[in-house]
């Protein structure tokens, strides 16, 4: 017999009604702001040179691309720790056989990707038929992954050839191909979360396993398919990463703390760890908020240590801009 | 004419049950859930199947539904011999269950709800415009298409259109035989009219319509045949016209409960006022007068949404009233806060004990002593059985409200819903609570705890203590109180002595002298 | 006249299954580190004398107090991903602040606690009053200590840490009879242990930490002080950081990444030693053996002789078995 309290403000129902998730508010809040102080404080470019403003989403492709990966590992309620190393094996593996030989990289590219799907299931299989939680899980292949890395590669090995760099640097037209192929999988994430059969059953397996176990969903094959997913998309980041670096370094994952920040954008963007509601849309506009703010940083000369605390308060204020409101007790 | 009806006569009788069970036995680990029980159902009837907590229905109806696999024993569909190893192919076959806490996704929408594993789809991708006119077209076959509409979102839904999302999935899966598991637990009466008109639509259509119910009352408006079981077996099938509650109960426990309700309070009980609400209000509630006085247990009536729940709230500084005043023992006071609330006496006994009552994974001695303890400093030593001032709390507790357990150190969630409402019980006694709010009280619990929390709230009030207690069962409120509130659209609609009859109580609880919908019901309904 | 002192078949059999049923409720982390501890012993004889186990439980020190920590935040059904960048900033902060100067030990020790209280109150705090799910706060919180850290210090370890303030991490007492040695560090342990077992097991302390893990709802309606508990929690786990960043600090190097990864170890250590993600079961003693056991490991691979960067795989690996024998022997319970 509890009651909940809808807020009766217009500019909120106009929002759900067209299904912008509100994090895009924030972004915009946030590129203003930055685009204002950058105005005062150094030359304004942000707002006037386009390769700066087209900069802001080349630096969230890579983020963008796992995030993308995560977004539907949360949904189904569950978590994947491990990308940022697969992410760096990807890096790594590929520039190893791709030796800067343009007619190695089909070959790299399968290979990689096949490690890819091959650590998405071991996570799945262990979450699903093991009943480790998924937080332990990745985090044990992740160590794993690390492990092979370092007995196996242990310096910067191989390279790129320049062919391979189309990915990262080259543009149709005025706009990168690296951005477009983040949107390319962005409109994937989104159009298999909302359109397909597999999307429908990910949301239901992390709302409600029970429900969805009782209405015959095989919620085990779903939950090790969202793993391969994140797993691929992490490959994908890794091979862009890749082709920006010419070559690949063991560190390129951990370091860009590609795991704790897809997470991290994920749940800004609207998507509740709990699982079973959410989307990719949001998970994009909270990866472009780090991209502004990263852009922001630097035309303001912001010391680099400075950024990572910035970030750890805008992570906490975005999430806190929806929360706050709610009724019920966070843990 | 005396030759049609004596055909139609024997027709029926020899009519094939549309779904049957034969010599079903389950045991669980040290326990023998259902003990040769063989019943028939028929097509176009609907059966309610009583009996104590553990008498064996939800075993049963887990093995017609296919979520249980039976030791021994076969069920047969339509007259051929089935067996299920999964809900999904009774589901398929026909038979469908509606569980208690239903089976729905709360951030998905009722066509997504409906469609859950069976959404039309060409190589995986969902056609989403044809699931929404699929999810409409079945909303209309039970006729409530204008009330829920298959793009919301089921966790903006009451409860009672989450049950008729429900049943739209066992329609859509063409079920010929309906379980539902306590469907009326969580309506209101008005509500539970329109399910039994429902139910009676679907009746017609010719399905079976299987139901488990502790709520007599309805068991007898809606039902044509009842089923007792008692310890996993079967005592009888009889035919409701043939049988009175009495009866009923008697069947079940095997003996007869005398006073299905404690006597109520005699003038000379009732004491000073201790508690006295004036001109109260909040966003939810308007004016809020009331007094209530010591050893008197004031009945809250009402239906569903008219603000018994949030005044309770109100009271206990859960959403505190923004206007007015509160008078505790004379004096004059804002809860702001649970904590504040029992620092002054007042207990809560919520409605839902699972989400709200309840701490699962504890043993069932710190459940007991949760209150009392919050009100010591925070890092002051604890003792096993109670505080420095009472150390053997639990032990004298748990025998005073009666709680059934080998050990006070199992987990609460092991406990049946009786037990557990006794441990939230003892819990409030331990903090010395002088007026005890009761919120549904019984609701879920078996005839025979029912009987003994009624008791059990009577002896409360002997001891001086007061007692505001909500109820949507109106035998219980009229069998409690000794005086009625009747609640209206967030505010009082008015007050009502003991003994008033459902029809009193009902007129009031819907808007009084204003003509509605609901009212013709309610007149129609109680003739 | 009285029960006869021999005993029967019938008594024996009874015996015999109550020890039985007693055995059953050990939680498996003891038998896992003791039979781990065994093999050690054997590979290694100098686990069998008490000079080696008291440096094994000294160097497993650290992690032991980060777990309990940790533990109290879990049981309450959250996470406190921050506690290994506050081990950042203790050893990277100290070291700057002491300067190689003995006498600023006692000031560089009490700021490091009144900065681990700061932390702990704002965890809590936002958790509590901008509802924001603990990963995130905590990770939000990791983002913020570890920059500042970093920012304070310029990017690299500058200063000297002082042989007294290394001494909680390094130093023992000496000419302690029958064992020789016995480490300031495991002394610390023992007292932080104690005080951890009373107030989460004997005191309302650790039963309302329980209560809100397990259903914060209830708990609310029952009048515990939710938030205040929470806060404490958290205030605890950055206490218990700074402390074990303290021993840390004490015998290891100073480095830019002394804190990396330690958060995860610490959950991990939980979840072994039976605490549940989501909270409402947790116990100091249980998540200390969890620590005992994950170091056990990592020495018992030391051993083996396994190559460095292979130690990371199989760390991982023994992680998720630890794991899964606990969740697989609790499902069986049930």
């Amino acid at each position: 017999m509890t009651t909940t309290t809808v807020s009766g403000n217009w500019f909120k129902k106009f929002l759900r009604s067209v299904r912008i998730p509100p994090v895009y508010i924030f972004l915009i809040v946030i590129f203003l702001g930055g685009g204002v102080l950058d105005q005062i404080f150094s030359d304004g470019q942000i707002f006037t040179n386009q390769a700066i403003f087209i900069n802001i989403i080349v630096r969230s492709v890579a983020l963008g691309i796992v995030a993308v990966g995560q977004t539907l590992v949360i949904v189904g309620a569950s978590i994947d720790l491990s990308v940022a190393y697969v992410i760096s094996i990807t890096a790594v593996m590929s520039s190893y056989i791709m030796q800067g030989e343009p007619a190695n990289v089909p070959k790299a590219i399968l290979v990689v990707f096949a490690i890819g799907a091959l650590i998405g299931l071991v996570n799945g299989l262990i979450i699903t038929k093991l009943h480790v939680n998924s937080f332990i899980t990745t985090l044990g292949t992740s160590l794993i992954i690390k492990g092979i890395i370092n007995a196996t590669f242990s310096n910067y090995t191989g390279s790129v050839p320049k062919s391979f760099q189309y990915f990262g640097y080259s543009t149709i037209g005025p706009i990168p191909v690296a951005v477009i192929v983040l949107l390319v999988v962005v409109i994937a994430g989104w159009l298999v979360l909302s359109r397909t059969k597999f999307g429908s059953h990910l949301y239901a397996v992390g709302g409600n396993v029970e429900v969805a176990r009782l209405s015959g969903l095989r919620t085990d094959r779903v939950i090790i398919g969202a793993h391969i997913l994140c797993s691929m998309t992490a490959v994908l980041t890794g091979l862009f990463l890749v082709s920006r670096l010419q070559s690949g370094s063991p560190w390129v994952g951990p370091d860009g703390l590609y795991d704790l920040e897809s997470i991290a954008t994920t749940v800004v963007g609207g998507t509740a760890l709990a699982g079973g509601k959410g989307g990719v849309w949001g998970t994009l506009a909270g990866v472009l908020i780090f991209g502004v703010l990263d852009t922001v940083f630097n035309q303001l000369g912001v010391n680099p240590y400075l950024k990572t605390v910035l970030r750890g308060a805008i992570i906490v204020l975005a999430v806190a801009s929806y929360t706050y409101r709610s009724k019920k007790e966070a843990a | 004419m005396e030759e049609q009806k004596k055909n139609t006569e024997e027709a029926s009788a020899q009519q094939e049950p549309l779904m049957e069970v034969q010599n079903i036995t389950k045991r669980f680990p040290g326990v023998l859930a259902l003990d040769n029980v063989s019943l028939k159902f028929m097509p176009g009837e609907v059966h309610a199947v009583v009996g104590e907590n553990g008498a064996g229905k939800s075993t049963l109806m887990k093995i017609m539904a296919g979520a249980y696999f039976p030791d021994s024993g076969e069920l047969y569909l339509s007259g051929k011999k089935v067996s299920f190893s999964h809900p999904q192919e009774a589901q398929a076959m026909g038979i469908t269950i509606i569980y208690q806490e239903f089976n729905l996704l709360p951030e998905r929408t009722v066509a997504h709800n409906i469609f859950l594993g069976r959404e039309p789809s060409t190589f995986g991708i969902v056609d989403v415009g044809k699931m929404n006119k699929q999810a409409e077209d079945v909303l209309k076959e039970i006729g409530v298409e204008k009330m829920i509409s298959p793009t919301s979102l089921v966790s903006s839904l009451s409860v009672a259109e989450q049950q008729l999302v429900e049943i739209a999935k066992a329609i859509s899966f063409r079920a010929k035989v309906l379980i539902m598991d306590e469907p009326t637990a969580a309506l209101t009466y008005t509500e539970v009219n329109l399910l039994a008109g429902l139910i009676g639509k679907l009746k017609d259509r010719g399905m079976s319509i299987i139901f488990i119910s502790h709520r007599l009352v309805e068991v007898f408006d809606i039902a044509e045949k009842i089923t007792v079981l008692k310890d996993g077996q079967l005592v009888n099938t009889v035919n409701t016209k043939d049988v009175t509650p009495a009866d009923l109960v008697f069947m079940m426990v095997g003996r007869t409960l005398d006073h299905y309700f404690p006597p109520l309070g005699k003038p000379e009980d009732f004491g000073e006022v201790v508690l006295r609400v004036k001109d109260a209000s909040n966003n939810f509630l308007k004016d809020i007068n009331f007094e209530l006085r010591k050893g008197e247990v004031l009945g809250i009536a009402g239906l569903q949404g008219s603000g018994r729940t949030e005044m309770a709230q109100a009271i206990f500084g859960v959403v505190p009233f923004k206007t007015g005043s509160v008078e505790l023992h004379g004096k004059a006071i804002t809860i702001k806060s649970p904590s504040h609330a029992i620092k002054n006496r007042l207990g809560f006994v919520t409605e839902d004990r699972k989400a709200e009552g309840i701490i699962p994974m504890q043993p069932i001695r710190d459940n007991m002593l949760l209150t009392v303890r919050s009100t010591q400093p925070i890092f002051g030593a604890i003792h096993k059985d109670g505080i420095r001032k009472s150390r053997n709390l639990v032990p004298t507790l748990g025998k005073q409200v009666d709680i059934r357990t080998d050990s006070y150190d199992r987990e609460a969630q092991f406990l049946s819903g009786g037990n557990q409402q006794k441990v939230v019980l003892s819990k409030w006694l331990a903090s010395d609570a002088d007026v005890f709010i009761f919120d549904e009280p019984t609701r879920g619990i078996d005839v025979e705890a029912k009987a003994g929390i009624h008791d059990m709230i009577r002896v409360l009030t002997k001891n001086g203590i007061a007692v505001l207690m909500i109820s949507s069962e109106l035998p219980e409120i009229i069998g409690m109180s000794d005086r009625v509130l009747v609640m209206w659209d967030g505010h009082i609609e008015g007050e009502l002595p003991a003994k008033s009859s459902e029809h009193e109580i009902m007129l009031m609880a819907t808007g009084g002298k204003k003509d509605n919908k609901y009212q013709s019901l309610a007149v129609a309904g109680k003739e | 006249m009285t029960a006869s002192t021999i005993p029967t078949p019938a008594g024996t059999t009874k015996v015999l299954r109550s020890l039985w049923e007693g055995i059953k409720r050990i939680p498996p982390v003891y038998p896992v580190f003791f039979l781990i501890f065994i093999i050690l012993g054997f590979l290694s004889p100098s686990y069998q004398t008490a000079n080696g186990i008291t440096a094994f439980l000294r160097r497993t020190s650290p992690l032991a107090i980060l777990a309990i920590g940790e533990m109290m935040v879990l049981a309450s059904g959250g996470f406190d991903l921050s506690i290994g960048a506050i081990v950042t900033l203790v050893v990277l902060g100290s070291s700057l602040l002491l300067n190689n100067d003995p006498a600023m030990a006692f000031p560089a020790i009490m700021i490091m606690l009144g900065l681990a209280v700061v932390i702990g109150l704002v965890n809590g705090l936002v958790v509590s009053y901008l509802k924001i799910p603990s990963f995130i706060a905590t990770l939000g919180m990791m983002l913020l200590v570890k920059g500042g850290a970093l920012y304070w210090v310029g990017g690299a370890p500058r200063g000297y840490l002082t042989e007294n303030w290394r001494a909680f991490g390094r130093g023992y007492f000496e000419n302690v009879p029958l064992i020789g040695r016995f480490p300031y560090a495991l002394l610390a342990l023992v007292v932080i242990g104690l005080i951890s077992y009373f107030i989460f097991h004997w005191s309302n302390f650790g039963k309302q930490v329980l209560a809100i893990g397990d259903n914060v709802l209830a708990s609310q309606l029952s009048g515990v002080k939710v938030r205040l508990v929470r806060v404490i929690t958290f205030v605890i786990s950055s206490l218990f950081a700074v402390i074990g960043g303290i021993m840390i600090g004490g015998f290891g190097g100073v480095n830019v990444t002394i804190g990396e990864g330690l958060e995860m170890q610490s959950i991990a250590a939980c979840v072994v030693g039976g605490a549940l993600m989501g909270g409402g079961k947790g116990s100091v003693p249980n998540v200390i053996f969890g620590a005992f056991t994950m170091e056990a490991i990592f020495n018992l691979l030391n051993l083996l002789g396994l190559p460095k960067p292979y130690k990371d795989a199989v760390q991982g690996l023994i992680i998720i078995a630890a794991v899964a024998y606990v969740v697989l022997s609790t499902r069986k319970k049930r």
